[in-house]
């Protein structure tokens, strides 16, 4: 066989070319090939952030009110584990000293001191738990919803020594024993990954509003748009002095205590 | 032609053959029961035409990448509508799209994963996070007959 150094050039060349054009077939497949929408009743937003108007909280709180908290534990199968440091929480009361420390001092209303505030993730604009963390699984959504992948969690805990809030919790164990009805449309988690409120990010993908916020009969939870002038947030953030938790690490919290 | 050390290299060979394949005829002849997937439930039953998300072959070599994809695209970009190639949409979700008409998984989804040797409890783990709809365990009115029996 007689081939000259053109010829096996040329062939080459030809070769070549048949199989790249299998990658640009395959582009071509792919692109008409599968679609992913959004739901078309979903609520959108710039950025989502809360207000909790402490006083209506208080007076509902006389009635041993806790209508958000057991609403979120429903609604995300969130264990009830009695062991204290092994506890799983995304929203919960907390004292005032805790809440806002080095805010406190001795000459406050007894009241004050006693009173719990509603604790839960802020959903920082400047969220340390998505810098720290390793493999992304929790990372900051368009809508400023600091989100978690359970998927992609390898339970390394940096998130909770970097989340200046203790908002996050860690499974240290199985959670399906500790929930007495599971909520059989949520997943529930398995041991060995964090998680932490969402601000129920299933929900607003449906157009409803956070379970707590629906369940809270004084309406004392106020969840909207803060970079829409016209949301019912801005305007009551707008009418009310409102303070933040630990504002001076410059996380940029967004949930507000209206006072 | 003579080899050196030959009655050794051959004996090895021999034995290299032999172990090397072992899990063709050890296995050979047996015969394995097939997995047999139910698909009979409720809303299947009351489906006109019975059809999954994509193609039934479809499905069964390529439902763990879809999942997969699901899992990305909901979880992190927000996007929980599928449109299937049939125009169809679904809502990408385990405990919401595929458990309502798939609510038998002992039946449907064990068989299958436990034929392929996925038999573990863990393997694959979506269900230890993902809740599985509560099914009647084939047997276990018997079990409860029996108690009663025995008392």
């Amino acid at each position: 066989m007689d081939k000259s150094k053109r010829d096996f050039l040329k062939i080459g060349g030809l070769c070549a070319l048949g199989l790249s054009s299998l990658e640009v077939a395959d582009a071509f497949a792919k692109s008409h090939a599968t679609k992913f929408l959004t739901n078309p009743q979903a609520s959108h937003a710039k950025r989502w952030a809360m207000a909790i108007d402490v006083k209506k909280c208080w007076k509902a709180e006389k009635k041993e009110c806790k209508d958000c908290i057991l609403a979120c534990d429903w609604a995300h199968n969130i264990p009830d584990i009695p062991v204290k440091r092994q506890e799983v929480k995304w929203l919960w009361n907390e004292k005032y000293q805790n809440a806002f420390p080095d805010m406190e001092n001795e000459l406050e209303p007894e009241e004050v001191k006693d009173k719990p505030f509603l604790v839960l993730c802020n959903h920082c604009t400047n969220a340390p738990c998505v810098r720290v963390c390793p493999t992304q699984a929790t990372f900051k959504s368009p809508d400023g919803i600091t989100m978690m992948d359970m998927h992609r969690c390898i339970g390394c805990r940096y998130c909770m020594a970097a989340c200046p809030y203790g908002a996050r919790s860690f499974n240290w164990r199985d959670p399906r024993p500790f929930i007495k009805k599971i909520n059989p449309a949520y997943p529930t988690r398995d041991r060995g990954v964090v998680e932490k409120c969402d601000f129920c990010v299933e929900r607003l993908a449906v157009g409803k509003i956070p379970a707590c916020v629906e369940a809270c009969k004084d309406k004392a939870l106020i969840f909207g748009d803060l970079d829409d002038p016209n949301s019912e947030l801005r305007k009551a953030l707008a009418s009310r002095y409102s303070i933040r938790r630990k504002p001076e690490l410059g996380t940029k919290p967004g949930v507000y205590y209206l006072i | 032609m003579k080899i050196y050390d030959g009655k050794y290299i051959l004996v090895g060979l021999l034995v290299f053959g032999v172990l090397a394949t072992f899990p063709i005829w050890f296995d050979h002849g047996k015969v394995v029961a097939p997995a047999n997937p139910s698909l009979n439930t409720p809303v299947i039953d009351a489906m006109m035409s019975k059809h999954c998300i994509l193609p039934k072959a479809q499905m069964i070599t390529e439902h763990m990448k879809l999942l997969n994809v699901w899992r990305t695209e909901v979880v992190r970009y927000g996007k929980r509508v599928y449109v299937a190639p049939s125009g169809k949409k679904y809502e990408m979700s385990l405990e919401t799209e595929c458990f309502r008409c798939h609510s038998n998984k002992a039946q449907f989804c064990d068989r299958c994963h436990n034929f392929a040797g996925l038999d573990k409890a863990t393997d694959p783990y979506c269900f230890s996070c993902h809740v599985v709809p509560s099914e009647k365990k084939p047997g276990a009115g018997k079990v409860a007959m029996v108690h009663k029996e025995s008392k």
